[in-house]
């Protein structure tokens, strides 16, 4: 790891380099780095709300496509039924206000990842693995077969979400936007990472029976992180929703969730900063092996399984393994 | 009547088929503590070799043979390399090793035979119909399906209770470290399970072929059903599998052959019919979330 005093130094450098990166990438001519960009951040706020059960809880959630899927969803439905005038459920109102439908997917997100939690906590281990991807794709099939919102094709949203005063139309706007939403999601994970919670989650990952001893109980803050992490990943489908302008059945299906643990485990499980650098080699990797073949899952599972095998710690740690640091 | 009779029996025959996953899937975990997504990808592996030598053959005997011995070296070759070094290390790093198979597999198969479905004929000799009850005809094939599903389900059992490498079988669901404490070469007993494992999905991928297509993703597809099976009957239990897929390859195949029906009387044709095939493809997942409720270790948990 960093000295301590560089990391100030590190991140706001890092921030700098962010804040700056759109226009550099038009000053060159990359226009295409900063869509990229904006997807290593709305994938790194998913991998990094994964990592927070994963990495901190121990619990190998499967699932988390649910609730990136769910997140876009709540965007993509929120606007059909706006541009249609109707209500929802004859109810709700349909909106295209980016400060309603961030909240909403939130909202919606936790409810379901509180259900998904309640039931598959009642388990550990390998069968909590398989729970959560088995509920997962139930809500894949459900829909793909709700034609009401596109089935199949998905839902495509034709306006981005508007926030007053901006122009959203703007793939710059959009990309500070996602900047600035994972800044703040990165204040409060750091935040909850040091907090006495994040102490007994893992506590709890290490020995759960020594913390029951101590009288607390393990289910309740389980399910306390999953709900958190749940919402975390459903912030980042509402983004990328409105980034892609389309919701669609693939954002709920497993292999999503597969990616996302890929990602987790590509920048180093437990870490603060892991997951974005996983999220940024995998969309950079993606890229780079789909524009060489049309079989780039090869070239990528090969890697993995090699990262898997013959690493402890993903990409952070075989960085910080280089001789002359420590 | 007999349309229900033969809808029970397709479910029976779906049953089967994830008995033959589930087996090997929850041997694997309850003996080596190795959960394998790429379980799926061997029964893939089954049926595209199966169905191309039978295909190039015109046997669909020879078919058989193939697939197995397919699936057994493809097993026993994923066994030798990656699964070996993973029985130490949690179920995220398995999970991933075996997830990256799977992307491995699929690619490769697709490289190979490209990413149009296969089809094979079912046999000649299973392609009628017989008369199962008065008045109430049914495929030869899926019968025969059923028969051999049946017949390794008995087969296993019998290898499981009495014969000594089932004891040890036996023995290491129940406590590992115990049977390898007592001076049991438990890595030739892990490649045992697994091949066995390997086989069985293997047989299923190939019996399965003139049903579905034989395509790139079909184990997956399976698998995740599979685990569900694994899920109610609890992980470990081979009795548990037997039972939890016929219990939900019937329930499935039910709600799929009438829930849109009943749901055609309440609302349109062509919506009916989506929402009806949504539901019922959850139904057997909302089974899970059941028996969680209620036995949270499923319903056949291995005496402990």
């Amino acid at each position: 790891m960093a000295h301590s005093y560089m990391r100030p130094v590190l991140l706001i450098a890092l921030l700098v380099a962010l804040i700056a990166l759109p226009s550099v990438a038009q000053a060159s001519g990359y226009n295409a780095v900063t869509s990229l960009a904006t997807r290593v951040l709305i994938y790194g706020i998913a991998a990094a709300s994964l990592n927070f059960v994963l990495g901190y809880g121990g619990m190998v959630s499967f699932g988390h496509a649910a609730f990136f899927g769910i997140g876009g969803y709540v965007v993509g439905i929120l606007y059909q039924h706006f541009a249609l005038e109707e209500p929802l459920l004859g109810l709700i109102p349909g909106t295209n206000q980016m400060l309603i439908t961030l909240p909403a997917a939130l909202l919606v997100s936790g409810i379901l990842a509180a259900a998904i939690g309640a039931l598959s906590l009642r388990t550990g281990g390998v069968q909590f693995i398989m729970i959560t991807l088995a509920l997962a794709q139930m809500l894949f099939f459900l829909f793909v077969s709700l034609k009401t919102y596109g089935g199949d094709d998905g839902l495509i949203i034709r306006r981005t979400n508007e926030l007053p005063g901006l122009n959203m139309r703007d793939k710059h706007t959009i990309y500070y936007v996602c900047l600035a939403v994972t800044v703040a999601f990165f204040a409060l994970l750091y935040r909850l990472v040091h907090s006495r919670f994040a102490q007994i989650l893992v506590g709890l990952r290490q020995s759960e029976r020594r913390m029951a001893a101590i009288g607390l109980s393990p289910y309740r803050y389980k399910l306390v992180a999953f709900i958190i992490s749940g919402m975390g990943c459903g912030l980042a489908g509402a983004l990328m929703a409105n980034f892609l302008r389309y919701a669609s059945p693939d954002m709920l299906h497993w292999t999503k969730s597969g990616e996302f643990m890929v990602m987790v485990i590509l920048g180093g499980v437990g870490t603060l900063f892991g997951p974005f650098i996983g999220a940024a080699v995998f969309i950079v990797l993606e890229s780079l092996l789909a524009s060489w073949t049309e079989h780039w899952q090869l070239g990528l599972g090969l890697i993995l399984l090699l990262v898997v095998l013959y690493t402890q710690g993903g990409v952070q740690a075989v960085f910080s393994r280089l001789p002359g640091r420590r | 009547m007999t349309l229900f009779i033969e809808q029970m029996l397709n479910g029976l025959q779906f049953g089967v088929t994830l008995f033959l996953l589930a087996a090997g899937l929850t041997l694997i975990f309850g003996i080596m503590g190795v959960i394998n997504l790429a379980h799926g990808s061997i029964y893939m592996v089954g049926a595209y070799a199966g169905t191309v030598v039978a295909t190039q053959t015109g046997s669909f005997w020879l078919g058989i043979p193939a697939a197995l011995a397919a699936a057994a070296l493809v097993g026993a070759a994923m066994e030798f390399l990656v699964i070996r070094r993973l029985y130490q290390r949690d179920h995220l790093d398995q999970v991933l090793a075996t997830f990256s198979l799977i992307l491995i597999f699929n690619q490769v198969i697709t490289l190979i035979f490209g990413r149009q479905p296969l089809f094979v004929a079912t046999p000649e000799f299973l392609s009628g119909s017989i008369e199962v009850l008065p008045g109430l005809l049914y495929p030869a094939y899926r019968l025969a399906i059923i028969v051999v599903g049946l017949a390794v389900a008995l087969g296993l059992y019998l290898l499981i209770n009495k014969t000594r490498i089932g004891m040890l079988v036996r023995a290491g669901s129940t406590n590992r470290d115990m049977v390898r404490a007592l001076g049991v070469d438990v890595r030739l007993l892990y490649t045992v399970v697994f091949g066995l494992g390997a086989l069985l999905a293997g047989l299923a991928g190939f019996m399965a072929g003139p049903i579905l297509a034989v395509q790139v993703g079909m184990g997956e597809q399976i698998l995740i059903t599979t685990f569900v099976v694994v899920v109610v009957g609890g992980v470990g239990s081979i009795r548990g599998a037997f039972f939890a897929s016929l219990l939900l390859g019937v329930i499935d195949t039910a709600l799929r052959a009438y829930l849109p029906g009943l749901l055609r009387q309440i609302m349109v044709g062509p919506e009916a019919d989506a929402l009806g095939a949504g539901i019922s493809s959850m139904g057997i997942y909302l089974l899970m979330a059941i028996v969680l409720l209620i036995r949270p270790k499923g319903l056949f948990i291995p005496k402990s």
